[in-house]
């Protein structure tokens, strides 16, 4: 299945996007290295679903508008944006910064959602476990803390090496660090209002996740109401990338369960 | 010319086989490596070489803001100046810089540097800069907003110190109802300022503005980097804002040393100025320099790719042939500054000579070699020895 290309105005800003399957809608939020590598989790899951995965502003083809300083901007803007496409009960989906942005949309409004998916996500802290500040270290060397699978961590490692020096992969930090550099991919106040978030919730975590440590998915499970934690054994942070054979089958139950 | 020290204050009873341990003397490097005891006769040390200076009749002091590493040990710098303010009688006191954008509230900077003016009946300069990228991670400043929050700073600040006060600042980083501050400055509008960098082209469009002029120094740099951007300042006032910028608007800063023979100056020095590049400089990782958004995309992926592998391995016989270090006999250090003044006609001229390790015996000897043997040749250079700038010979 291939997602194709599309873009919208959203409020001045104009929106890149692919979108392709049939069924009910899900959104795809990316994480902090944007699309450039697509995951093919998405191919599968347009087989039943009206997928649609933007570019973030700031990140890939969608440019930072100057009304975006911080990750309540961006949460304010993709409400905006999901009322522009017309999604309604839509599966949002996220993956670690990208679920940081779908929590924030949703202890503001889950008037649109149907269910919620967080893979491996950012967006609070918890005392005393240290998450990796991808800012320190070179792209290359995340690559390799981002997979279970030493093999596939160093051939990620490669294509990073590769890439990190293009436009879009500079593009990708600057934009990460402007919502995420302090305090690191987390907003302190999100913890307190998450028990707004009423929609059937799925925290799916790899088991050795190094960037953002299992910890955290233990913890989003407890302050989300009735939340559900699925570990994936020998992934990392990319658990979907990594064990898709574990992930799609879940993330397709869960949401077959949650169809309002 | 004008001449004046600049001092980096470095840890350098550092022990330099953490190199090997840790990755970076910034950021990372445990402070337990640092001795207070060692600590308090560093300080007392450089303050008395700066003292010196003051008394061997340089035109000024310079003094600079790092944090969380052995590079500098500086973290306020407005601490060192205050401490010199009382012991020194004519000579300017430069403070190059503090970062204003560090702060969440610039105005605390902007009140001690007033206090320094008024104390010195007018002998402070004042540097404006943005930090270097690992302050970035020390302080948690967001790199992104560095630049719009550093014109924003000193916008504030320089209204604070010239208007009367009270009045409300309205900004979009800094908003405050009430800035009036008690003491105002001694110089009027205030203590010149200065744009310490090392090349950026949004800090120079700056800098030069008409309603600015500031002086613009570049830091240790190859000869042909120093040339370049200060060329540009004086391109950017002539091009885009269509004036000609007065050669006092330059200034460069190296690393010096003046021994009896190029031989012994090259033997004495080679250990001290090593350990600076190889050991105090080197990064744990190049975007701990240039964290996203310090700098724009297009600034960023040209630094990414000049500065790849300069992680080390320098040797100073490459440092003296790129002009990033000046050492010899004083007959080839007056040399060497007036080729440059020749090239650049810069007007003010920055002399560390104190580097990495170096030793407080041979830093006054430096010191005193510096003032007494290079000095008188270089102070008397003026526009007529600069061979001029020429907009048509200058980049696109």
């Amino acid at each position: 299945m291939a997602l194709g290309v599309d873009f919208i105005e959203v409020r001045g800003t104009r929106l890149a996007y692919r979108r392709g399957g049939a069924g009910p809608a899900l959104l795809y939020l990316h994480g902090t290295d944007g699309l450039a590598e697509w995951p093919e989790m998405l191919d599968e899951l347009a087989l039943g679903c009206d997928v649609v995965a933007p570019d973030h502003p700031g990140f890939g083809a969608t440019p930072i508008p100057s009304t975006i300083d911080d990750i309540s901007d961006m949460a304010y803007f993709y409400l905006d944006a999901i009322a522009a496409l017309g999604l309604d009960r839509i599966h949002v989906v996220g993956h670690s910064l990208g679920g940081w942005i779908a929590l924030e949309m949703a202890v503001r409004s889950t008037a649109r959602f149907a269910s919620l998916t967080l893979i491996a996500s950012a967006g609070i802290h918890v005392k005393g476990v240290a998450k990796t500040d991808i800012f320190l270290i070179d792209p290359e060397e995340q690559a390799v803390l981002s997979y279970a699978d030493p093999r596939r961590g160093e051939a990620a490692a490669q294509r990073a090496s590769a890439e990190k020096y293009q436009e879009t992969a500079i593009a990708n930090r600057i934009a990460s660090a402007r919502l995420g550099w302090q305090p690191r991919f987390f907003n302190p106040r999100l913890e307190r209002w998450l028990h707004r978030v009423d929609r059937p919730t799925l925290v799916l975590w790899g088991e050795e996740d190094r960037i953002i440590p299992p910890a955290y998915g233990a913890a989003f499970a407890r302050l989300i109401p009735g939340a559900r934690l699925t570990m994936v054994p020998r992934a990392g942070h990319l658990p979907h990338v990594e064990r898709p054979d574990l992930v799609i089958p879940s993330i397709q139950r869960f949401i077959a369960d949650a169809a309002p | 010319m004008k001449v004046m020290c600049f001092h980096l204050m470095p840890y350098a009873d550092l022990d330099l086989s953490v190199r090997d341990k840790y990755r970076s003397v910034w950021l990372v490097l445990p402070n337990s490596h640092f001795d207070p005891e060692k600590g308090a006769t560093l300080y007392n040390r450089y303050l008395d070489e700066l003292e010196l200076c003051a008394e061997l009749g340089f035109d000024g002091i310079c003094v600079n803001e790092h944090h969380q590493n052995a590079y500098g040990l500086m973290p306020s710098p407005v601490v060192m100046a205050s401490a010199l303010a009382r012991r020194t009688k004519d000579c300017r006191i430069a403070i190059l810089g503090n970062a204003f954008c560090l702060r969440e509230h610039p105005l605390t900077l902007a009140e001690e540097h007033a206090m320094i003016d008024v104390m010195t009946r007018g002998r402070l300069i004042s540097g404006f800069v943005r930090g270097v990228g690992s302050e970035y991670f020390s302080l948690g400043a967001n790199p992104v907003f560095s630049l719009e929050r550093h014109q924003e700073a000193c916008e504030l600040v320089v209204r604070a110190w010239s208007e009367p006060g009270p009045f409300a600042f309205e900004g979009k980083h800094y908003h405050f109802e009430y800035v009036n501050l008690w003491p105002r400055p001694y110089q009027k509008p205030h203590p010149p300022i200065w744009c310490p960098s090392m090349g950026s082209l949004e800090t120079i469009e700056w800098a030069a503005h008409p309603d600015r002029k500031y002086v613009y120094l570049q830091n240790f740099s190859p000869t042909e980097s120093v040339a370049r951007y200060l060329n540009l300042y004086r391109e950017v006032a002539e091009r885009r804002y269509g004036y000609r910028a007065a050669s006092d608007r330059i200034g460069w800063c190296a690393p010096i040393y003046v021994a009896d023979s190029d031989e012994q100056a090259v033997r004495e020095a080679r250990p001290h100025i090593e350990a600076l590049f190889n050991v105090f400089l080197p990064k744990l990782s190049e975007l701990m320099f240039f964290p996203p958004g310090y700098m724009s995309a297009a600034s960023l992926k040209q630094v990414l790719i000049h500065k790849r592998g300069h992680r080390g391995g320098a040797r100073i016989e490459d440092l003296i042939a790129r002009g990033i270090f000046i050492c010899g006999s004083p007959d080839t250090v007056r040399r060497r500054i007036a080729e440059a003044h020749n090239l650049m006609g810069f007007q003010e001229f920055i002399a560390m000579l104190q580097f990495g390790t170096l030793p407080g015996d041979l830093t006054e000897r430096n010191i005193r070699r510096f003032a007494a043997e290079v000095i008188p040749a270089i102070r008397p250079l003026t526009d007529r020895d600069y061979r001029g700038f020429e907009l048509a010979r200058a980049g696109a």
